[in-house]
């Protein structure tokens, strides 16, 4: 019982300076701005082969010449360059020195914004409504995880898309339909505005927080990944075939590709309950990570 | 193909007239830019009886909040943003003579009737194309509402700068006729799977 805890056994904490962490975000920022993901990027371009409205298509087309011109001039694909969410897995035996983290992560933002070009889209009380000048702060999510490293993940969320997000505290006889009607709804009411071809997070189970985090986990995994569990798979796929039914299309101008996919992440939960929201992403859906 | 539409800088009434929910156009000349906080400064300003910074009339008014400008560059990236917030500020921009708004996305149902019923247009740009759409803008200045950053009011010259006519002044509306049409046809189709795309046949247009 006494052994675990000796002096002997314990190992000593990897050092991390919060400055490694700053240049990580500034750096990961501009990256994920200029720099749509492959999974994306090959994702409209299939999309663009199968969609069956001309205007569709075209619009598909000129949003891959897009980031392939965004990618090469090293410059914002989308103006609105998001509320900058940052997620930290930090392991356990890493000790963070220099400074205070979430000082670092908002300095990173300024630095990141500064440096590369991107747009001011904080204001800095959310009734005040004052722009900060400087794109800070953002959303910072932390985690403990097990060993020695620190994990950074920094997604630029445009608003035009989560403005269009929801979450509904569904109970356990509204089951898997109550759970893919609400997704499916949230879809229609985004429609147009939010910038299709979506990429659609769910986050079903935990707590009225949580099931919000998950959305946005889910948001953030490659759409180029299904689910682990084929259950999961199996949804993700079924929901992806019933928006792509709505007719909202590329921009909403109609079409067969209203999203390019649905993710889709569970956490167990109460007896009592079954949270789910539903995270929307445009298409610019832009984020990077790095191991420290 | 595309219409060639000249805003220099503004549209007459018989202009807007001819444009119809569907057509694809070239803006050359030039427009305003303000998105959320600088139309809801130019509503009050209209409410309280005070003149405007700008003169709005026959003016199309893009939604936007560029990025600042890379060393070489006119203007950072400068795609639309969501016309639909503008919702509250609309009747006051047309009654000062606002010819067109654009931006991206659909309105709320009864929208299409007040661009009819004070004649003008709602254009749409490509949303998150902002790289691409900053080529076609070659020159830009803040006129007003400088404070308020990427939302201040500029004033942009554009050279074929590509749009699409959403709202018409007769009243069409082009997202509401394009998801009835493709709902139908969709719903219609066998579940679409993109691993099934090269085996099975399109269904044609």
């Amino acid at each position: 019982m006494a052994e675990a805890a000796g002096p002997g056994r314990e190992t000593l904490p990897r050092r991390v300076h919060v400055d490694a962490i700053r240049q990580a975000v500034a750096e990961l920022l501009m990256e994920a701005n200029y720099c749509i993901g492959d999974d994306v990027l090959d994702a409209l371009r299939q999309a663009a082969e199968e969609e069956q409205s001309p205007l569709g298509r075209d619009i598909l087309t000129q949003l891959v010449a897009n980031y392939e011109l965004a990618r090469q001039e090293r410059v914002p694909a989308c103006q609105d360059t998001g509320l900058t969410i940052v997620f930290l897995e930090i392991g356990q035996d890493v000790h963070l020195v220099g400074g205070d983290l979430r000082e670092a992560v908002n300095a990173g933002i300024r630095e990141g914004t500064k440096a590369g070009f991107l747009r001011n889209s904080v204001v800095g009380d959310p009734l005040l409504r004052r722009n900060t000048g400087d794109n800070a702060p953002g959303v910072l999510h932390v985690d403990i995880i097990p060993g020695d490293r620190v994990h950074v993940t920094v997604a630029c969320k445009g608003f035009g898309s989560e403005n269009k997000s929801r979450l509904a505290m569904l109970t356990p006889a509204d089951g898997v339909e109550g759970v893919k009607r609400f997704v499916v709804e949230t879809v229609d009411r985004a429609g147009a505005q939010a910038c299709p071809p979506l990429i659609v997070g769910v986050g079903i189970g935990g707590s009225f927080e949580l099931a919000a985090r998950l959305a946005k986990q889910a948001v953030i995994r490659p759409i180029n990944q299904r689910h682990p569990r084929p259950d999961i798979r199996a949804l993700e796929e079924e929901l992806l075939e019933e928006v792509n039914r709505l007719g909202i299309g590329p921009q909403g101008l109609g079409g067969i590709k209203t999203a390019l996919a649905v993710n889709i992440e569970v956490y167990p939960t109460h007896i009592a309950g079954l949270p789910v929201a539903v995270n929307i992403g445009c298409h610019s859906n832009r984020h990077r990570d790095v191991w420290l | 193909m595309a219409i060639e539409l000249y805003v220099d800088p503004s549209l007459s009434p018989a202009d807007i007239r001819r444009l119809r929910a569907g057509d694809q156009v070239l803006i050359t000349g030039e427009l305003l830019t303000a998105r959320d906080a600088a139309c809801g400064r130019l509503a009050r300003a209209l409410a309280a009886g005070e003149p405007l910074p700008v003169d709005l009339r026959g003016r199309i008014i893009y939604a936007v909040g560029p990025t600042p400008a890379k060393p070489g560059q006119v203007i950072g990236s400068a795609g639309p943003t969501t016309a639909a917030r503008l919702r509250p500020y609309l009747e006051a921009l047309l009654s000062a003579g606002m010819a067109g708004l654009m931006g991206k996305g659909d309105w709320p149902e009864e929208t299409a009737h007040v661009f009819r019923s004070y004649g003008g247009v709602y254009l749409v740009a490509l949303g998150g194309a902002g790289a691409l759409l900053a080529k076609a803008i070659t020159a830009v200045d803040v006129i007003a509402y400088e404070d308020l950053g990427p939302e201040a009011i500029h004033r942009l010259r554009v050279e074929r700068f590509p749009a699409i006519v959403a709202i018409d002044a007769q009243g069409n509306d082009l997202h509401r006729q394009a998801r009835e049409e493709w709902r139908r046809r969709a719903g219609g189709l066998a579940p679409h799977r993109s691993d099934m795309a090269g085996a099975a046949p399109g269904q044609g247009g």
